[in-house]
């Protein structure tokens, strides 16, 4: 790797823990902002010179705050900075000074920063653009790349959502144990937004949106050093590890859904599911399950599994009746049907699935897998208008494709037995 | 003398590595393994899991469990290689190799005690 990809790659990851701990001096975003850029520009110099410092977030934190406050004291922003060695010089007793100011708040300055993007007047898009922009540094370009609009749309809308946070009063005292597990588990769920906003995309979209997908897990990781004694954290990071380790089996040459039980196992990730496996191990011990680790395990069941037959749908059903409990809700439900036609048959799963009808009468996947079951018993005609009902509520053009694709497997299963193209 | 090479490195660092930049270092550090191979030097060579993946058993009476790695520092152990040198020079040798497939950390060189290969095959992974 050259020297430049190793400084990219130290600004990055220095990046939450610098811009949190400037936000606290500061306690103005874009201040701290610009202070981290102006450092960011002093290593870029200094660096390849006199080698990478100890340690490079608290260097572009000293930094970063001395030309800050030589900006503001002397009023004169317009001005050229200061010459490299008057700033540049950090020696270790500056640095080990750095560390003591610093280490002992850094969680809570990382915590806060990201809370700061899960403002509860924003919307979700807008929570997840800022957090992307602000902790994770990517530049507008790319944000606006990963959601599939127009750099101006983003800059827009990210320059918005910064004014309602600047506006919105935001603690800087160091937070009490409750409300720091409170933040903990706004932004687990803003993490997990991102990684489902990269996930969701369509075949032809997906490669674009995949960084949303690194990203979060690069966030996950962060939280999880941040608490590392925390099982739901763990199961949030296994969680996505787990899911994105399928990501290159998920979509066809043609940019079509493969359904799991079609995908290429060979494709997927085993390093991610390893280090998810041992996620979840680790958190299991803790015996305090939650929404997060019970999704992982059954990933992990998933994953586990060297071909379709040897899931073990047991745990999984097992695992969603925990689930239910903790999160009821229609859609875990639906979700459990599946588990039981793999148990117990499709009618079974069927009459599971009958009393959402009125509930999910607008969600695509319950008309979905409510025409995969019906199908699986022979009542052709129920299960063709189930899934013209599906297509009708299509989300993606790539939902729409696959719910045709049932729809020409059962033309093709009315046609004569001879032109019969058999399923297994 | 068998010796240790211990491979510490910013882990947030070789976390952000993309899958190609990722290769490259190991298609790189392939090729100083192959060399020491060819000579039947190399033993046994391990990368580790990030140490979010770490649990620390404290000898205690009774021992305690902690989730995560036994020290919180700036560059983490990632992964270690068994070489056989005859004195430290050679051992030095092959960590500035390693080195230069693979720049940024530091190596730490510590001569074996006592080496029992085991018994697992390789490839074997955590599941």
């Amino acid at each position: 790797m050259s020297d430049t990809a190793w400084i990219d790659a130290a600004l990055t990851s220095a990046r939450p823990q610098a811009v949190g701990a400037l936000l606290r001096y500061f306690r103005n975003l874009d201040t701290a902002e610009e202070a981290f850029q102006n450092a960011c520009l002093r290593a870029l110099k200094s660096w390849p010179q006199n080698g990478p410092p100890r340690d490079p977030a608290a260097w572009l934190i000293m930094v970063g705050r001395n030309v800050a406050i030589d900006d503001i004291r002397r009023g004169r922003k317009q001005e050229p900075l200061p010459e490299d060695d008057k700033i540049s010089d950090l020696d270790d007793a500056e640095e080990a000074l750095a560390e003591r100011l610093d280490g002992s708040h850094y969680r809570d300055d990382i915590l806060r920063l990201l809370f700061i993007c899960c403002h509860p007047d924003l919307p979700p898009t807008q929570q997840i653009a800022l957090a992307l922009r602000i902790v994770s540094g990517l530049t507008v370009k790319q944000i606006a790349r990963a959601f599939l609009v127009s750099e101006a749309a983003m800059e827009q809308r990210i320059t918005r959502a910064k004014a309602r946070v600047a506006g919105a009063s935001v603690p800087f005292e160091t937070p009490g144990a409750v409300e720091r597990s409170e933040r903990m588990i706004a932004v687990a769920a803003m993490v997990y937004l991102i990684f489902n906003e990269g996930y969701s995309a369509s075949g032809d979209t997906a490669e674009i949106r995949k960084p949303l997908c690194e990203e979060a897990i690069r966030l996950a990781r962060l939280l999880l050093r941040l608490f590392q004694s925390e099982p739901e954290i763990m199961g949030l990071t296994a969680l996505l590890l787990l899911q994105h380790a399928r990501a290159a089996a998920r979509f066809d040459a043609a940019g079509a859904f493969v359904l799991l039980d079609d995908q290429d196992r060979s494709l997927w990730n085993q390093k991610l599911i390893s280090e998810g496996v041992a996620l979840i191990d680790k958190a299991m011990r803790h015996r305090r399950s939650g929404p997060y680790q019970i999704q992982a395990a059954m990933a992990a069941l998933h994953a586990r599994a060297a071909r379709p037959e040897d899931t073990d749908w047991t745990q999984i059903d097992l695992l969603y009746g925990a689930l239910e409990i903790m999160q009821p809700s229609p859609v875990v439900t639906l979700n459990r049907a599946v588990a039981v036609s793999k148990l117990r048959g499709p009618e079974a799963a069927l009459e599971m699935i009958e009393p959402l009808a009125e509930r999910l009468s607008n969600y695509f996947h319950f008309f979905g897998v409510r025409g995969a079951f019906l199908m699986q018993l022979g009542r052709n005609d129920e299960a063709r208008e189930a899934f013209g009902r599906a297509i009708a509520l299509a989300n993606t053009s790539a939902e729409a494709a696959h719910i045709r694709m049932h729809l020409d497997r059962l033309m093709r299963d009315s046609q004569p037995p001879e032109t019969k193209i058999s399923k297994k | 003398m068998l010796y240790a090479i211990l491979c510490y490195h910013d882990e947030d660092c070789v976390g952000s590595w993309t899958k190609e930049q990722d290769a490259a270092v190991m298609k790189k550090l392939a090729v100083v393994q192959d060399k020491l191979t060819q000579q039947g030097r190399l033993g046994p060579v391990a990368r580790l899991l990030p140490t979010t993946a770490a649990t620390t058993l404290r000898k205690e009476n009774p021992p305690v469990v902690i989730d995560g790695p036994f020290a919180e520092t700036k560059e983490q152990l990632l992964g270690f290689y068994i070489v056989d040198c005859k004195n430290l020079d050679e051992a030095l040798a092959v960590a500035r190799d390693l080195g230069e497939a693979n720049p940024g950390g530091a190596y730490e060189i510590r001569p074996v005690g006592v080496l029992n290969p085991g018994s697992i095959a390789t490839g074997s992974t955590a599941i």
